[in-house]
């Protein structure tokens, strides 16, 4: 008897493409144009009167306002002075955000002292502190630092303590089987281990530190971003408005992208979806 | 020189491992119950048992990774252990990975630990990169390197295809050999009992329910039907009817 595969109607067969290579300019190119088609658009309608200057200013008087504004140092004045502000604030909160979720993400003892304060605080909105802040530091750079600094802390401190606790269990054990101390098991798995979840918290406290500085710099400022905004305000100068709109978005996105460097190379060991 | 050899006949073999009147309960239910055992410096000890049977509990307390036992357990101070997971630190050049634990970073002791496994050429390579049976030898140099008078072996080749597990077998075997550590490694792989051990343990509700000490010279061929008989009888002794 001869056994035979027996007759089956032939399934409908779909060609697997590979991949290929997709080249990182044209993809850049491709990001590019949502952005241009709205500027486009955004300038069309400037043109045509439908959107008066009064409301919001033209993107070519915006481009010669900007360059005016570099023109006279101004606004590289202002953007020198509110970087400062950022990074003051960042290091202090950042700092103290690290601290205390390394306190209570290593100790049981830190936990139950420092998380749930930690925890009840961080629903408060930090812009509702400002009148506290101007009362307790009056209305220089220390209540705007502060600001900030409050602004950093809790998503540095929330994701920090995540990452912490997040720390693979099974590792751990390895360490100890391998006769790690309590320094070296924090210094070489826990840390580590947490920083993944550390630089998501680093980079969600860069955006709130603008965020923050933004109303902070509404405290009364006498230079910086926030008081050209301000002194355009007084004047009607959509234009300016707009310029420090973009300063704003343009020191956002060149953190991101530093942000995004080292990612790259402080998680290169790291397998994870690139998504496709 | 008479009386080194006379020391050899007259005096046992110490012990690596020393247990006395083992428990251990999780949530009232006795997992390991009144178990003895002890295992001679330098014997290759195979602990097989069905899924649950308390081997892998057992392993973890010789680990020091599981304190909520009662009875008496003596192990050397310098031991190791390899898991079924490699458990390399993802964040750690392969290298790096070999001297966790040790005093300093020996560059040099990695790579002759790496060398012993076949893995040279990986040194410097996160472990995200190697294959399953590379992060396995990767994970037994990090176990070896630290010299241990113990080694711990749970389930390590469970993972790997069929193919590695048989070079991941033969290369604990001269590992074994060269190092002379004593070993358990916990299985449920009769097979793999059979090739390795000098002595097989079958554990069973709580305590070593058979013992049976082989002395068949090494290395083991599978084909032998002496190895198929001994596998037969582990079989039978673990309740699976063939």
């Amino acid at each position: 008897m001869t056994l035979m595969t027996p007759f089956r109607p032939a399934p409908d067969l779909v060609r697997l493409r590979p991949a290929g290579t997709r080249h990182g300019a044209a993809r850049g190119l491709r990001r590019a144009i949502g952005p241009v088609l709205l500027l486009a658009l955004w300038q069309l309608a400037s043109m045509t009167g439908v959107l008066p200057a009064e409301v919001l200013a033209a993107p070519s008087t915006v481009v010669g306002s900007a360059a005016g504004l570099i023109g006279t140092g101004e606004l590289q004045a202002a953007i020198a002075v509110s970087l400062q502000r950022v990074l003051a604030g960042l290091a202090i909160g950042g700092g103290i955000g690290v601290l205390l979720a390394v306190t209570a993400g290593l100790t049981r003892l830190g936990e139950d002292l420092v998380d749930a304060p930690m925890q009840m605080l961080r629903t408060v909105p930090n812009v509702a502190l400002i009148p506290l802040l101007i009362i307790w530091l009056g209305i220089g750079e220390a209540p705007k630092i502060a600001l900030i600094a409050l602004a950093t802390a809790f998503p540095l401190y929330i994701n920090v303590y995540a990452g912490i606790r997040g720390v693979d269990q099974t590792l751990v054990e390895a360490a100890r089987t391998l006769g790690m101390g309590r320094a070296a098991l924090v210094r070489h798995v826990i840390l580590p281990g947490a920083l993944p979840n550390a630089l998501v918290g680093f980079r969600y406290a860069l955006g709130v530190a603008w965020l923050a500085l933004v109303f902070g710099e509404q405290i009364n400022a006498t230079a910086g971003i926030g008081y050209l905004m301000a002194t355009a305000r007084e004047f009607f100068q959509t234009d300016v408005i707009v310029v420090c709109l973009v300063v704003y978005a343009l020191l956002g996105l060149a953190v991101d992208f530093i942000v995004r460097l080292l990612e790259r190379s402080l998680l290169a060991w790291r397998p994870s979806f690139t998504g496709t | 020189m008479a009386s080194l050899v006379h020391r050899n006949i007259t005096q046992a073999i110490p012990d690596a491992v020393r247990i006395t009147r083992l428990n251990r309960t999780f949530d009232g239910r006795r997992v390991i119950e009144g178990l003895d055992l002890s295992i001679a410096a330098g014997e290759f000890v195979v602990l097989l048992g069905a899924s649950g049977c308390g081997k892998s509990t057992l392993l973890r307390i010789l680990g020091d990774l599981d304190r909520d036992f009662d009875g008496e357990v003596e192990v050397p101070a310098r031991r190791a252990v390899a898991f079924q997971a490699p458990r390399l630190m993802p964040w750690k050049k392969v290298w790096r990975n070999v001297t966790l634990g040790l005093p300093r970073a020996d560059r040099q002791l990695a790579e002759r630990a790496l060398a012993e496994v076949g893995l040279s050429h990986r040194a410097d390579v996160w472990p995200k990169v190697l294959s399953g049976g590379e992060a396995q030898r990767a994970s037994l140099a990090r176990a070896l390197v630290r010299e241990p008078e113990l080694l711990l072996l749970d389930e390590p080749f469970a993972a790997l295809d069929a193919l590695t597990r048989i070079k991941a077998q033969a290369l604990v075997a001269e590992l074994w050999q060269r190092h002379g550590c004593a070993v358990l490694l916990v299985t449920h792989d009769v097979e793999e009992a059979a090739l390795l051990a000098d002595r097989v343990l079958v554990m069973k509700d709580g305590v070593i329910a058979h013992e049976h000490r082989i002395d068949l010279p090494r290395p083991r061929d599978v084909a032998d039907p002496a190895i198929a008989r001994l596998r037969g009888r582990f079989l039978d002794w673990l309740g699976v009817h063939h």
